[in-house]
């Protein structure tokens, strides 16, 4: 009983927020929407089990993501001309008969392959040492998560790079005062 | 809650966050849209994995499969570097273009 509540609790923070974040009229209060839908798949994942996944989530999504948008969001001015969505019924309702298909296909597929048939599930472990085992494990993820700080590196030394000022420059301003 | 449960909340996220880049009201909320539609995806990860417990045998003993949740970390990795370039990109085409609204940039070279 108190994990079907749970689990409403944060599939409706998720799914409500999410709902927000589509049809809100300004694209700020979207993007604070969307700080619920991101802690809500964190509960979600508490419930499956995956105690340093949500964690990380917490930190990296509602942390990190969120606020760059944020700050996307404050260096560009919104649009004057900006709009509700046209027609909110009928977007939820194309909302609403498009996540029915994918879940009843997904759910196929899933019985099909022979998941989630196990009787009693096994209690979570203690999933921070074991990923940071499997991380660190030769035959393993070694690989991929070096690759990843690489990805890491150059994407961030990327984004500085592309973010510098070097486009035309407006009235009174000289070429020193963009190149720096 | 069973496995379907979790696939339903990810497929009405998913089709959220596909409805928010489909309608192209800015190309930051895009950006929202394509986060939306990554969450999901790793949400199925992580349920996939979770209901469909195996262990394999290592440095004698038997260890949790967590292969799911690994996949669903690289994502939230990819997710970061993606919006930070993203919207360094944003950032350069509001200053060529004086706008951010998908429709209105149509030209590749002035």
């Amino acid at each position: 009983m108190g994990t079907v509540l749970a689990f409403a609790l944060f599939a409706g923070l998720a799914v409500v927020s999410a709902l927000v974040a589509l049809f809100h009229r300004s694209v700020i209060h979207s993007a604070f929407a969307l700080l619920g839908t991101l802690l809500g798949v964190a509960g979600l994942y508490v419930m499956l089990g995956a105690d340093f996944l949500a964690m990380t989530q917490v930190l990296i999504y509602a942390g990190g993501i969120l606020v760059l948008i944020l700050f996307g969001l404050m260096l560009t001015p919104g649009d004057p001309g900006e709009r509700r969505l046209s027609r909110i019924f009928g977007g939820v309702a194309i909302v609403g008969g498009f996540a029915a298909l994918f879940a009843l296909k997904l759910a196929g597929v899933a019985k099909w392959a022979g998941f989630g048939t196990a009787a009693e599930l096994e209690p979570p472990v203690d999933t921070a040492r074991e990923i940071g085992l499997e991380f660190l494990r030769r035959d393993s993820w070694l690989l991929p998560f070096e690759l990843a700080s690489i990805v890491l590196l150059a994407a961030l030394v990327g984004a500085v790079f592309i973010a510098r000022r070097r486009f035309p420059y407006k009235e009174g301003e000289s070429a020193e005062d963009g190149a720096a | 809650m069973g496995l379907t449960a979790y696939l339903v909340v990810a497929a009405i996220l998913f089709v959220i966050g596909l409805v928010m880049v489909a309608s192209r009201r800015n190309l930051i909320y895009v950006l929202m849209g394509l986060e939306l539609i990554l969450n999901a995806a790793n949400l199925n990860l992580v349920a996939f994995n979770r209901f469909n417990p195996t262990t394999k045998f290592v440095a004698g003993q038997d260890v949790p499969v967590l292969d799911g949740q690994i996949a669903a970390i690289f994502v939230i990795i990819l997710a970061a570097a993606e919006a930070a370039l993203a919207l360094a990109i944003v950032l350069n085409v509001y200053s060529l273009f004086e706008t951010i609204r998908p429709d209105d940039i149509d030209n590749l070279k002035d």
